[in-house]
């Protein structure tokens, strides 16, 4: 059995259908793309499997790891070995990065995850996670501290956008990171070059899973703006 | 047990070093109530300190270029569950002098004791004054705190000030501060203050910033819990050229606690510039979530978010 299995996730809000019977699954240790435009569901999606707050599956379920997680909490969820890095990591006052790092797993050495991330431990670990830190090394830091929680999956919300996006190089290290760890990745993106990183990939278009299979295969589609959901409505806006 | 070993059982519980005291390089002044109890002093560091009818009355004077190298510890405090105690200071650095004041306040157990702490404080030339009060309070809130605090800084002057109150029950609290910032004079006034049950908090600091090329911040924190209220009011006003004021208050509730905050600036110089910057709500929504998607419940959660401003 895959380690996140989904099937005919729906999920509305504000009767706008967002997700459509979505059907999705990653292995375990499996890096998988998720490929999308803006708008298509991709955070949606990943807000969902998380648990964020006022999302619960309309009908569908979301399966973990062999346990239905449709109804657990955040925490609980986390605990199962599930966790996340948002696309826009938020500032924290009064907690440094050393506390931050090993907020949960108090043994994880954080200078090991910060090196990993391509920080000097020395130059960051007294450092707050507040408004002093830029926007790339709040994401650095982020992905230290998720790695240190040695997750089963981790959904990475598109590491490779933003003001201070993380370089092509950089994510392919943190990715390296998590496969060393054992760890399955959703690593989700707007970028075809991106996808190619990961093991397997699949191209979501108004929340559909409109093609899946090889990475190549998937960019390839995703390139040549074909899909069928949308007739290229969605998909041609890059 | 003496009044002094009373009193020092108490600030070491509270997380004073005790051993302070008996260090003849460190200057230190404890009172309980109306009495002094203990008094060191250091080179360089004039103290008058004497007991009224109502509190104790401090004068401190450091002379033009005398820096004073350890922090001075101040410790005051009512052991009873009753009393009084009126502080009056009235500290003055010469030009170029500097200090560190680490002041401890401790009523473990009060239940009608009211603290009041008058202050005047007039920093020279080049001068710094550093000032940190933090408080002990015990778990029944039968406690009134009155700090109060008028400071003028000189020219290139530096006054740093920061007040603790988020062990045990505020109480009712009520601090006035106003510092006036000369030219190039920099001040930064810090708050953090935990209420909890029926706490009344009130907070109104005011910077002056009447030299040019002066900086002033505000800074405030609380954190509400049950049905505690807290009132924050941070005024800056810059009437010279190239002031630079900022207030920045965060205030988070929870439960049915009630919080506000009043910034007032003002500007009388085109060439001055005070901003202002205030969060009042629940805890963050995206801060909670992700603190659980790294494994921690709701409420571990709002400890380490709370804990955090309060740092
Ligand atoms: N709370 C909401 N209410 C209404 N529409 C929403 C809400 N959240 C997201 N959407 C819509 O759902 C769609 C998918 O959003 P999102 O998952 O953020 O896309 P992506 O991450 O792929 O850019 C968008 O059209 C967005 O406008
Ligand atoms: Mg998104």
């Amino acid at each position: 059995m895959a380690l996140l299995e989904i099937t005919g996730l729906t999920y509305m809000t504000h009767g706008k259908e967002i997700l459509s019977g979505l059907s999705f699954s990653i292995e375990a240790s499996e890096v998988h793309a998720l490929l999308g435009t803006n708008g298509t569901g991709k955070s949606t999606l990943a807000y969902l499997i998380m648990g964020c707050e006022g999302y619960r599956p309309t009908s569908g379920e979301i399966v973990f790891d062999g346990n239905v997680i449709n109804d657990l909490k955040i925490h609980e969820r986390a605990r199962l070995g599930i966790t996340m890095a948002w696309q826009e990591p938020v500032r924290f006052e009064g907690i440094s990065v050393k506390d931050y790092i090993t907020i949960k797993n108090k043994d994880a050495d954080p200078a090991y995850y910060l090196e990993m991330v391509g920080l000097h431990p020395e130059l960051y670990l007294l450092r707050m996670v507040d408004k002093s830190l830029s926007g790339g090394e709040r994401k650095r830091i982020e992905l230290a501290s998720i790695l240190a929680l040695n997750p089963k999956l981790a959904i990475l919300d598109e590491p490779d956008s933003g003001i201070d996006m993380l370089s092509t190089q950089d994510i392919i290290n943190v990715i390296n990171a998590f496969k060393k760890n054992g760890s399955a990745v959703l690593l989700i993106t707007h970028r075809e070059e991106i996808a190619l990183i990961a093991d397997k990939a699949s191209q979501i278009c108004r929340g559909k899973i409109v093609c899946a299979g090889s990475p190549r295969e998937v960019a390839e589609y995703y390139k040549a703006r074909k899909c069928l959901v949308c007739d290229g409505e969605v998909c041609a806006y890059v | 047990m003496s009044e002094l070993d009373d009193l020092m059982k108490a600030y070491g519980e509270a997380g004073g070093d005790k051993a302070v005291l008996e260090n003849t390089e460190i200057a230190h002044l404890v009172a309980s109530g109306r009495k002094l109890l203990s008094m060191k002093n250091v080179k360089g560091l004039e103290v008058d300190a004497r007991e009224t009818l109502t509190g104790i009355s401090v004068k401190v004077t450091i002379k033009e270029g005398v820096k004073i190298k350890n922090p001075v510890h101040l410790c005051f405090g009512i052991l009873h569950n009753k009393g009084t105690q009126k502080i009056k200071m009235d500290v003055k650095l010469e030009k170029n002098a500097s200090a560190y004041f680490i002041a401890h306040c401790i009523f473990p157990k009060a239940e009608k004791v009211k603290h009041i702490m008058d202050a005047v404080a007039e920093v020279g030339e080049n001068a710094e004054m550093r000032y940190s009060e933090t408080h002990y309070h015990g778990l029944y809130g039968g406690i009134e705190v009155i700090p109060k605090a008028v400071v003028k800084v000189g020219k290139n002057g530096r006054y740093f000030t920061d007040f603790n109150l988020i062990t045990g029950r505020v109480g009712s609290l009520a601090i006035d501060y106003e510092v006036e910032a000369g030219e190039n004079a920099v001040t930064e006034l810090t708050a953090r203050v935990f209420g909890h049950a029926n706490d009344e908090i009130k907070i109104k600091e005011k910077v002056v910033l009447t030299g040019e090329n002066s900086r002033g911040l505000i800074k405030t924190r609380v954190a509400l819990e049950d049905e505690a209220k807290a009132e924050v009011t941070g005024i800056t006003e810059g009437s010279a050229a190239g002031a630079r004021g900022h207030v920045d208050c965060v205030e988070i509730v929870k439960d049915n606690a009630v919080a506000s905050a009043i910034p007032v600036v003002k500007v009388t110089n085109p060439l001055a510039k005070v901003t202002h910057e205030a969060a009042i709500g629940s805890v963050d929504k995206r801060q909670l979530e992700t603190l659980m998607a790294h494994g921690l419940t709701f409420e571990e959660a709002v400890d380490i978010i709370v804990k955090g401003i309060l740092k």
